[in-house]
């Protein structure tokens, strides 16, 4: 049920130093953020898949991703053209239809589109182990990164144990419907769930204190810079800069 | 909940990220290194639960458990959800770094509020308990729907309507999260009690 689709690869974007990607997507995401001319955020968009196609990641995935986060903004798409004051593009009877609102919209989707295919190349495309270890190299605290990492590997073991608890109760006959009954049932999974996750953890914690655990998460991998990790961050923030430029001439 | 990325404006993301900041190292404080495993495995654990879909008529709604997540960990809400974030947006891209401070005060703030105003009386009499753990469930979800509709408010004053469809869908969600935090807090009650923090 919990899956890394984009994280193993060997293209040109996964071979480059996590930290620099983490870097480049946390610069980019934020300036494309921030902007609200359409020439940067087409720009932005045309860039984002770019960088998709060279992480080689499945594009089925990817569009099966986009889809579930456009079904969010499809709301704004509903809501914003008969909300959002303004000039009226065309009056249905007692409807008014804004160009404000269409205009807003059609921003937000190419905004979050572009966002999202960011992390989709850059940061999706490591374990979650690697953006643990990026994160306690850019001085996050200790107890953070232990927390990322603790969370991380338990996840799929918990996930497990959901998956046997839920084969039981359907062995047992239950059927999920709309009654108290039904939640009830899952409020007892969920409860089970967490005594269980509880015990684990003393045991974990038991045996970790067994050997020698002093508080300090040790990192062995090894980061390598590479020439292509210099050229990769001197595109990405030339392509910010030039975004931010865009949206500095065609502002107001 | 989440809100998608693209949508709020600067000072919303930035504001929503010092004060994701501000709690979780006021989160961190409190953790220390022996109930580190305890907060990492249970947060583990909420983040399967939350990926439960329980029936709602036709369609499903899946669990947000901000209110147990509030009566178990306190002030450890602020870290377990921004790892828990963290990790939706990797595994799935539901959120993601822009949104990250904004989306875990969404969800983490009303955990720590529904923990100080609702724990106290989790431990006294079976009425009592049943009353509060429900309203925690209640008001978690209730109190994130707001904070949604008021980051919406702050970016745009056309999203009035938007926002109070948000906070208008979710109560469903909040009578269902109601039953469900109840049922769970008196089970836990009963099966494991030294898991609530008191």
């Amino acid at each position: 049920m919990i899956e890394e689709p984009f994280a193993s690869g060997n293209s040109i974007i996964h071979r480059i130093d996590p930290r620099f990607r983490v870097a480049a997507a946390i610069l980019y995401s934020f300036t494309v953020a921030l902007c609200y001319q359409f020439q940067p955020l087409i720009v932005a968009l045309a860039v984002a898949l770019l960088s998709v196609i060279f992480s080689g990641v499945g594009l089925k995935t990817v569009f099966k991703r986009l889809i579930v986060v456009n079904g969010f903004i499809l709301l704004f798409w509903i809501v914003l053209p008969l909300t959002y004051k303004g000039k009226i593009l065309y009056s249905l009877g007692p409807v008014d239809i804004y160009l404000a609102g269409i205009v807003f919209a059609a921003k937000i989707t190419l905004k979050s589109n572009a966002i999202l295919l960011i992390l989709i190349s850059l940061i999706a495309t490591m374990t979650f182990a690697t953006l643990g270890h990026t994160l306690s190299r850019f001085k996050m605290p200790d107890k953070l990164v232990f927390l990322l990492m603790i969370t991380y590997r338990y996840i799929f073991v918990i996930a497990q144990e959901y998956q046997k608890i839920i084969r039981s109760i359907k062995i047992r006959g239950f059927k999920p419907k709309t009654t108290l009954h039904t939640y009830k049932t899952f409020a007892y999974v969920v409860g089970m769930l967490l005594i269980k996750a509880s015990e684990r953890a003393d045991r974990v914690y038991n045996a970790m204190r067994c050997r020698g655990f002093t508080g300090k998460y040790n990192s062995l991998s090894d980061f390598q810079i590479n020439i292509q990790s210099f050229i990769f961050i001197l595109i990405m923030t030339g392509f910010t800069i030039g975004i931010i430029l865009l949206e500095i001439q065609y502002h107001g | 909940m989440h809100i998608s990325e693209g949508i709020l404006s600067g000072p919303v993301l930035f504001s929503g990220a010092a004060l994701a900041a501000a709690g979780t190292a006021a989160g961190l404080k409190q953790l220390d290194y022996d109930r580190i495993a305890q907060t990492g495995i249970l947060s583990a654990a909420f983040f399967v639960a939350s990926l439960i879909h329980v029936p709602l008529g036709p369609t499903s709604v899946h669990l947000i458990l901000n209110g147990v997540v509030g009566l178990l960990l306190g002030w450890g809400a602020f870290p377990a959800i921004l790892v828990a974030l963290l990790l939706q947006a990797l595994f799935f891209q539901f959120g993601g770094l822009t949104t990250l401070g904004v989306n875990t005060v969404v969800m983490a703030l009303p955990a720590v509020i529904c923990y100080y105003l609702f724990s106290p009386f989790i431990n006294k009499n079976q009425t009592i308990a049943i009353i509060s753990a429900y309203a925690c469930g209640f008001f978690c979800v209730f109190l994130s729907a707001l904070l949604v509709g008021a980051a919406l408010m702050f970016t745009e004053k056309n999203f009035f309507e938007i926002s109070t469809m948000v906070v208008a869908a979710h109560l469903p969600v909040m009578i269902i999260e109601g039953f469900i935090t109840m049922f769970c807090i008196l089970f836990l009650k009963k099966v494991k009690p030294s898991m609530i923090v008191h």
